[in-house]
């Protein structure tokens, strides 16, 4: 390949105008040097000879006149095994790598290889010579902690080829070529363990797209059950700052029942990411009984790191979750937060100086973020296997208002919507999920009749909560102030659940619809009290047994008692017809 | 020796442009006139024309003043010969000492690896109820305070920053009044803790620029403190003044403005700030307290609303108390299952019970009946206000836990409070009263 070099013509912040001779790329990747250091850029924009970069780095001491050096490629991870455990920036370094060579800070012009060339896998050949392949086809299998990685046709390789030779059980590192294959030409190509593939484009190696049908178990009692997530579906969880966005997202990433969980931390706070990373060994995967961190990688490119790095770091996420998809799992991809990276498109727009839409937002912002939402999705794979890509992503709505564009591009590409407010959060009750605002396409996993009678309450609930607010308590028939108390009751002891409690944080979908059916079955009776004094201290009494009831765990007798005992308390108030 | 430039294109506000060959981005120069010397730094470049912005505002430049280029971008001076000293946000001495310029460090660096990070594990004791017991400070913790002008949110900083053990206290000061400055240098010299702090001020009457300058070069210090295993904490007051100056030089510069008029990357440019509160493995720890001031006490104002985004939680201040709706410590929960087992309970108990009575006394307000729960929280709100928020209640965390059990004692009925029976049967105080007698 012939070096192609520019020279830097102009600095504003992290943008770079180059003067190029030979032909450039649009999203080239490109380095530009001070003395020893070369800093990643890519391009974002051409005009004339001039093309213009977003550097990945801080710019300090760049001088015009300095050298671009383009590489001719997009900007692309590696895939291949060994992602999984992995603690990424948003260009795919490994940080503990980088913290190891470099020390506490992480300094500019450093970069490392994504996945390890010295470790060695022990493959098992799938395919044998002769066999008729392209892209995407499984040539054989690594194990890769409890998983089996498939070694796959690189997905650029679309033509049809013939497999000439694959080499035989054994250990060989990334590497080391694992097949040859010749193509209708006569051409022959040999495949390694690792593929490169641009983050920008996504990975479209399957037979079909499915609808997503399968509820994704979150153990979130009041997402499982009011607003469910389906496998392979789309939701977003826009909630101003306080509201608990960040503890949702950890909670899911802990007890979510699929293979595989990627977190992309996405302009948010470090001290966040250090939870999860110095947690996860430490914890175990209940489905496995291995450490969660065996199923997790983690892309995390925090609020101080490079701007630019952060708007490539969810679609190095997304494309990492495509690459696992292809091996027929199910991968949670969890963005937070989504709003940081429109602001970093923001950022580079304004560099660019485009004309800004609402909020100085680019008017590409809708496309940008329908296109992200849209890699997700179920597929059945061209072996007949199905893989599912769940997106989740944050949004930090500025001061809290949904009105503002993340907020509502994103909504009219997502499956459910998960709306945190203010008002429940100040009263401490979480997870703050709005009961009355946020809505759900896909299906849950409790019975629907149950859910639309515990929605009706909850609605009159809070009917019967604005026109007390009116007409005070006094003014207020018994009769509808016990069904305020019956909603109440409803969120106090279903809907908020205590994160930090061991037995109370997670709900398995049994044990929901164990007790959903149980509590609107309380909800149903028809109960008889002489006074509101009598209603509101046999709804407190009862809150409180059932709040004990959920601390404790299934197998233990406390779990029967407190379940008689509620009995006992219900007996007491029924009303005889 | 660097070349000289004499010829200056544009000037506007406090930006400058010359025409200048091999100058690098971000690097320093000296601007000289007839009015004096200031630095400037390298903002933007485009072929050979090179934006300057200079600190000490444009006010006077000349178009023939001289212009020369240092070679190297901000830097500011680190020693222990720094304690017990003031400084301008340029790292001038502000109080009548000596100049310092050994030992010159680079300001804005690179951001901590978070893999170098690890999660915080100590709790700063304040002996302040409503920070202690409803949202415990953690070392290592970013929190602003919010408030509106006029608040003490100032002494607040100052009361925390004395009474938190740590061993290094670094005040930036921004936008700040004069007597503001000389009250924090007053109270930290009485109680005896100049000793053991850092002063960077910029005042309301120095030029803008400095004022960008300030947290910059208070944290640059305070990374070279941690790094040598001292716990340092850091006092911003008040990061509005510093947003307000960001905004100045972005329409300066004609950036497109975002929302009111503040940059794209107001948020960006916050958090780098925010950003570098640590708590290393191997050494020290940063911790960032600021105060926000609101304006027109509207917390979906740009300012607050992004470093609420950033920071882990917020203290509102309205009426010179902390309230307990909206403040919150995002890192309790690291640290409040160690004090002690009743804690996270109370916390959350007293809390909802508080929030009941606002409820109630909005009904009051509007002329409702009271039921009797009604005027059981009546008696419970007034008391929790007298007795927990106050900000001159000064015991610690453990007082303060007992003196809740026994306010929720002396109001309610143990089922009222939906408390876990083992708690109850463990904390719920068999005499009633008492308290309210001894005060």
């Amino acid at each position: 390949m012939t070096e192609n070099i520019g020279t830097i013509r102009g600095i504003n912040g992290n943008l770079l105008s180059v003067e190029f001779e030979k032909p450039v790329l649009q999203n080239e990747v490109g380095f530009a040097q001070i003395e020893d250091i070369r800093l990643k850029s890519e391009v974002v924009r051409i005009q004339g000879t001039r093309a213009e970069m977003q550097v990945f780095e801080d710019t300090t001491g760049l001088r015009v006149g300095d050298r671009m050096e383009f590489t001719g490629d997009l900007l692309s991870v590696e895939l291949g095994p060994g992602l999984l455990t992995q603690i990424y920036d948003g260009l795919q370094n490994p940080l503990p790598e980088l913290a190891e060579q470099c020390g506490y800070f992480l300094q500019r012009g450093i970069y490392h290889e994504g996945l390890n060339r010295k470790t060695r896998w022990t493959f098992t050949p799938a395919a044998a010579s002769g066999d008729e392949v392209t892209a995407g086809d499984t040539l054989g299998t690594v194990p890769e902690g409890i998983f089996t990685h498939r070694i796959m046709i690189p997905f650029r390789m679309t033509r049809r080829y013939t497999v000439e030779k694959v080499a035989p059980e054994g250990e060989y590192s990334l590497e080391d070529v694992i097949a040859t294959l010749r193509d209708a030409d006569g051409n022959t190509h040999e495949v390694t363990m690792v593929q490169n593939w641009p983050v920008k484009i996504p990975i479209r190696c399957y037979a079909e797209r499915l609808r997503p049908s399968e509820p994704l178990v979150t153990r979130v009692r009041i997402i499982d059950t009011l607003f469910p997530v389906a496998r392979g579906g789309t939701y977003c969880i826009p909630g101003p700052f306080g509201a608990g966005k960040t503890v949702l997202q950890q909670i899911t990433s802990r007890y979510a029942d699929v293979d595989i969980v990627i977190i992309a931390a996405c302009g948010e706070r470090a001290g966040e990411v250090v939870e999860t990373l110095r947690e996860f060994p430490e914890l175990t995967d209940p489905r496995t009984g291995k450490s969660l961190m065996e199923r997790t990688l983690i892309i995390c490119n925090t609020s101080s790191m490079p701007v630019a790095a952060r708007e490539a770091s969810v679609y190095t996420a997304v494309t990492i979750a495509e690459y696992y998809r292809q091996m027929a799992l199910n991968v949670l991809l969890l963005a937070d937060s989504t709003s940081r990276w429109a602001q970093a498109l923001r950022e580079v727009s304004g560099r660019l100086e485009e004309i800004p839409g609402e909020e100085a937002f680019p008017a590409y912002l809708e496309s940008v973020i329908a296109s992200f939402y849209e890699r997700g999705g179920v597929v059945r794979l061209n072996d007949g296997s199905t893989g599912s890509i769940t997106i989740g992503g944050t949004v930090s709505p500025a001061g809290g208002n949904f009105d503002e564009p993340v907020t509502q591009s994103t909504l009219k590409v997502v499956g459910a919507f998960h709306g945190l407010s203010r008002e429940r959060s100040d009263a401490r009750r979480y997870p703050a999920l709005d009961p009355l605002d946020s809505w759900s396409k896909y299906p849950g996993v409790v019975s629907d009749e149950d859910v639309q009678y515990a929605r009706h309450i909850l609605r009159q609930g809070n009917e019967v909560n604005q026109m007390m607010k009116v007409v005070g308590e006094e003014g207020t028939s018994l009769e509808d102030f016990i069904v305020y108390l019956k909603s109440e009751y409803l969120d106090d002891t279903y809907l908020q659940q205590d994160a930090f409690h061991p037995v109370d944080a997670a709900t398995d979908a049994d044990r929901q619809k164990y007790v959903f059916g149980r509590i609107v079955n309380i909800l149903r009776v028809p109960m008889h009290f002489d006074g509101k004094d009598t209603a509101r201290h046999f709804f407190q009494a009862l809150t409180q047994t059932t709040k004990d009831w959920n601390q404790a765990s299934q197998d233990e007798n406390e779990f029967k008692e407190i379940e008689k005992k509620l009995d006992d308390m219900l007996a007491e108030v029924t009303e005889h017809a | 020796m660097h070349k000289v430039y004499k010829r200056i294109e544009r000037i506007a506000g406090n930006v400058v442009m010359l025409e200048a060959g091999d100058v690098s981005y971000r690097e320093l120069a000296e601007v000289s006139s007839s009015q004096g010397t200031s630095l400037a730094q390298v903002i933007r470049i485009d072929g050979n024309r090179v934006h300057l912005q200079v600190f000490a505002g444009g006010r006077g430049i000349s178009t023939d003043a001289h212009v020369r280029f240092l070679g190297h971008a901000m830097q500011v001076p680190f020693s222990s010969a720094l304690m017990g000293r003031v400084f301008t946000g340029g790292g001038l001495p502000r109080d009548r000492g000596p100049a310092i310029a050994q030992n010159m460090i680079d300001i804005g660096g690179p951001s901590v690896n978070p893999a170098k990070r690890i999660i915080p594990r100590n709790m700063v004791r304040t002996g302040i109820p409503m920070i202690d017991v409803f949202n415990t400070l953690v070392e290592s913790q970013k929190l602003p305070i919010f408030s509106v002008a006029g608040e003490p949110y100032n002494p607040l900083l100052a009361r925390i920053a004395l009474q938190a053990e740590v061993d290094v206290i670094i005040l930036g000061g921004m936008g700040l009044k004069h007597d503001d400055y000389l009250y924090f240098r007053d109270t930290l010299e009485e109680q005896g803790a100049l000793s053991r702090s850092v002063l960077f001020i910029h005042t309301a009457a120095d030029p803008i620029v400095e004022c960008l300058l300030v947290p910059d070069v208070a944290l640059a210090v305070a990374e070279q403190f941690a790094l040598e295993g001292k716990r340092v904490l850091v006092l911003l007051t008040d990061m509005t003044n510093f947003s307000d100056a960001l905004k100045e030089i972005a329409i300066t510069m004609e950036q497109i403005p975002s929302n009111r008029g503040y940059p794209g990357d107001l948020y960006s440019q916050l958090a780098a700030r925010y950003e570098k509160a640590v708590d290393f493995d191997d050494a020290g720890s940063i911790t960032v307290l600021a105060a926000t001031t609101m304006p027109g006490d509207d917390v979906t104002h740009p300012i607050p609303d992004n470093t609420g985004y950033i920071t882990e939680g917020q203290f509102y201040l309205r009426n010179g108390r902390i309230e307990p709706f909206g403040s919150l410590s995002r890192l309790k929960q690291l640290v409040n299952n160690k004090t002690r087992e009743d804690h996270r309970n109370i916390m959350n108990t007293m809390i909802q019970l508080y929030a009941a009575f606002r409820e109630t006394l909005e009904k009051q307000a509007m002329g409702f009946r009271m039921s009797s729960w009604d005027r059981k929280l009546l008696k419970y709100g007034d008391r929790f206000e007298k007795e927990m928020m106050d900000l001159s209640v000064n015991i610690p965390l453990e007082e303060a836990l007992d003196l809740g059990w026994r306010i929720l004692a002396d109001c309610f009925e143990p089922a009222e409070t939906a408390l876990p029976t083992k708690l109850i049967e463990q904390f719920w105080p068999k005499e009633k009263g008492g308290e309210e007698s001894k005060k």
